[in-house]
């Protein structure tokens, strides 16, 4: 059997459709473009539960340490159980049934005054920008003047012990810098609101804000509440394998409660929560390709799935599909090896 | 009954504050209760801020009425160590409660007090709960799959068999316990195999043949976990072993082979195995669909219980290997009788966690068409009779991979505890 392997077919036009892109699609498009409309939507999908996970498993490991029984309880059982239910499962349940109970968009009542819970996805405000890239730049030159600025302070600290609030001036920099620009440079920044809009007699929907389908609702919903589990049991064992000679020998050199929980505990904490915790990161970006099973147009169902089915070039696409995860997870796992490198312990 | 001070419960007047500890608690709840399932809002007249939190407000006033630290009664000081230590905890409780509260009630209206059991058809669910009928009439298929129900003792007696083998290794006289590897690792997949293969499959002895495709349902899903449970763990080991070893072709191909599966997500390796495995074999050979499902998702796992098991490696200190090649050991002797069995004494909880991801990881076989417990649920929800009763069908679904999951990790936390020697 000979194997030709050509990539020709990535210029061609894919002529089928995207429900839901970042970027400008259309069936016109090429197959290459539909490969980085399902890796943005990969992306995209790993970013926000990368982010809830952990907010949320932090929240979870630290109330498992609670002295409160109740809270302690509480926290185990939502780790017990989230984690020994299988992800698809879970994936299903949000979607076919949890989510699908939701009202119809016309009987869909007003949340926060701006957005709407229905069937076909969350209608939620837009912010509309004039000169978005002049914001981002000052975004930008805001972070480096921060990063300067903290070692300009801590080189001053070592020098002549000499403490600046640093974090209040680096969240006043964050926050002016930015701010100038809509003063000057023309930056505004605008609302555009969700509003009932009827399609045909029975059918509506929104029109303007922004719509969240409810595919990536039930994709984020389930792997964050999946992956926060296995994250605080990270946080729970990093806290927990401080030793207590640590604390106490911080207290007795006179540090305030908050100053051994930021000085002492949670440096060390962190040397053990970091590595595991990457492999979680790793594995939410490979499990959120399950969200071929839902629809959801991320890399696996728009590239390996309707793209291989219209061209027939199994090996190439699977081939691709697989190169690219891998160059994902490596590039998360050398960014995590570089964070935990810099926060290893120092040996002599 | 003099100086009652409001703000310092104390001893003396333990019984008025017990009295009223308890009585504006039980007010809190109660406000909670009339307000979210009766729809009376008995502090209406508040304004409507503090009206919501009124609950809130009782509740944390009644436990900070109770709070009185040596009271002598064992119950309340046991009550105080543990929800009531000071008000920010009392606040955390008595939200806790209530959030506890909001979701049991209509989750027990769902699962029992308005649930339908009786009754064979569609028509039998009335009531606004679940509708368990569903699942009991669609019971077979679930567990089954769409293996023919006159057959479906077939797939009983291996799984009674199999499980016989299994618990046949506890009693091992003692004289044979240094077979017991053996046994598990050679002769009972070579047994359940060809139990398997005769029994379930079929096609022999007068029995029907029973293609693959119709296997299905939790039978399906205990097929592929255990064997791939069986081969994932010895391969693990070789990989674990291959990328510490000296010899340089060994250790960077058992490293890449370990990266590479480890990089991609499940899915794409079923679909490889699917779509491209096929390709590469000559024409006219065809490898059953079950057996590359299990040989995809056996080396997908194998991977991930080589880098813990090599987590456990690296934890033994240098003398291990020292002292045992001092006593003239050879690699495979020094490693299979001193090495390996405390490296894996170690990372028992590692290779827990590994294996309960396998499990949870079959339903993923609906990617190459086999429809194992999840897969049937689909399959049913979309069944025009049936329409309506997905969530039925996942709670059914998540409650039976719960139990095998979470017994699985209490079982791993027993051998851990048993096997837990202190260095």
């Amino acid at each position: 059997m000979v194997l030709n392997l050509d990539l020709v077919f990535l210029s061609k036009e894919a002529s089928f459709d995207i429900q839901f892109s970042l970027i400008d699609y259309d069936g016109s498009m090429s197959y290459g473009r539909a490969y980085l409309v399902g890796l943005l939507n990969t992306l995209l999908v790993s970013f926000i539960g990368i982010i809830l996970s952990t907010i949320l498993g932090i929240i979870i490991g630290v109330a498992r340490l609670s002295p409160n029984y109740l809270i302690n309880k509480t926290a185990s059982f939502y780790v017990e159980f989230f984690r020994n239910v299988p992800l698809l499962l879970q994936i299903f349940f949000w979607y076919f049934a949890a989510l699908r109970a939701l009202p119809m968009p016309e009987d869909a009542p007003l949340i926060f005054g701006s957005s709407y819970m229905t069937i076909k996805g969350l209608y939620t405000v837009a912010p509309v920008w004039n000169n978005f890239d002049i914001f981002f730049i000052a975004l930008i030159i805001a972070m480096i003047v921060i990063f300067f600025f903290n070692k300009f302070a801590k080189k001053k600290q070592e020098e002549e012990g000499k403490q600046y609030p640093k974090f209040l001036i680096s969240l006043g920099i964050f926050i002016i810098i930015p701010a100038i620009t809509f003063v000057v440079g023309g930056v505004d920044l605008s609302w555009s609101f969700p509003e009932l809009k009827q399609l045909a007699k029975t059918s509506f929907t929104y029109e303007g804000g922004m719509g969240i389908p409810p595919e990536l609702i039930a994709l984020t919903l389930a792997l964050t509440l999946y992956t926060a589990t296995f994250i605080a049991e990270n946080v729970r064992a990093g806290i927990q394998g401080v030793g207590k000679g640590q604390k106490e020998a911080a207290a007795s050199i006179g540090l305030t409660p908050s100053q051994v929980l930021k000085l002492v505990i949670m440096p060390q904490a962190l040397r053990i929560i970091i590595p595991p915790t990457t492999n979680q990161y790793l594995n939410l970006t490979k499990n959120s390709s399950l969200a071929a099973a839902i629809a959801y147009p991320d890399l696996v169902l728009v590239f390996a799935g309707t793209a291989m089915m219209q061209t027939g070039r199994a090996i190439e696409i699977v081939g691709i599909t697989m190169a690219t995860y891998l160059t994902i997870s490596l590039a998360i796992s050398m960014f995590m090896n570089w964070y935990n490198k810099r926060i290893a312990i120092q040996e002599k | 009954m003099n100086n009652v001070n409001i703000l310092k419960p104390n001893k003396e007047n333990l019984n008025l504050f017990l009295v009223f500890g308890a009585l504006f608690f039980l007010l809190g709840i109660f406000d909670f209760c009339l307000n979210n399932f009766y729809e009376k809002n008995i502090t209406g007249f508040l304004p409507g801020f503090i009206s919501f939190f009124t609950p809130l407000i009782f509740g944390m006033i009644g436990l900070h009425l109770i709070r009185i630290e040596f009271s002598g009664i064992k119950i309340l000081d046991e009550l105080n160590k543990n929800i009531n230590t000071n008000n920010f905890n009392a606040a955390l409780s008595v939200s806790i409660i209530i959030l506890i509260i909001f979701s049991v009630a209509p989750l027990l209206n769902w699962f029992i007090l308005d649930a339908n059991f009786v009754g064979d058809s569609k028509e039998a669910c009335t009531g606004g709960g679940a509708c368990w009928v569903y699942i009991k009439v669609w019971f077979n298929r679930f567990i089954y799959g769409m293996y023919p129900n006159a057959e479906q003792w077939r797939v009983n007696a291996t799984f009674i068999i199999v499980l016989g083998f299994m618990g046949l290794g506890y009693f091992f006289p003692l004289k044979l316990k240094k077979y017991l590897t053996f046994y598990y690792v050679i002769f009972l997949p070579i047994i359940s195999f060809l139990l398997i293969y005769y029994l379930i499959s079929g096609g022999e002895f007068g029995l029907e043949w029973v293609e693959t495709g119709a296997w299905g349902g939790l039978s399906l899903t205990f097929i592929v976990s255990f064997f791939s449970l069986i081969f994932c763990f010895p391969i693990g080991m070789m990989l674990a072993l291959g990328r510490r070893s000296d010899l340089a072709v060994v250790k960077y191909s058992s490293l890449s082979f370990i990266e590479f599966w480890r990089g991609v997500p499940l899915i794409t390796v079923l679909f490889m195995s699917a779509v491209m495995f096929p390709m590469f074999l000559p024409d006219g050979t065809y490898v059953d669909k079950l057996i590359r499902v299990i040989v995809a998702i056996t080396l997908f796992e194998a991977a991930y219980t080589a880098e813990v098991i090599r987590g456990g490696l690296q934890a033994l200190p240098r003398g291990q290997y020292d002292a045992a090649k001092s006593l003239g050991m050879g690699y495979w002797r020094l490693h299979l009788l001193v090495i390996l069995p405390q490296a894996l004494k170690l990372v028992i909880p590692g290779i827990a966690n590994t294996f309960l991801a396998l499990v949870k990881d079959t339903p993923l076989i609906f990617v190459v068409g086999l429809l194992e417990l999840v897969g049937m649920l689909n399959l049913a929800k979309t069944n025009p009779k049936w329409l309506g009763f997905s969530m039925e069908g996942y709670v059914f679904a998540g409650i039976i991979f719960w139990i095998i999951c979470y017994s699985m990790s209490k079982y791993s936390q027993k051998l851990e505890l048993k096997f837990k020697t202190d260095r």
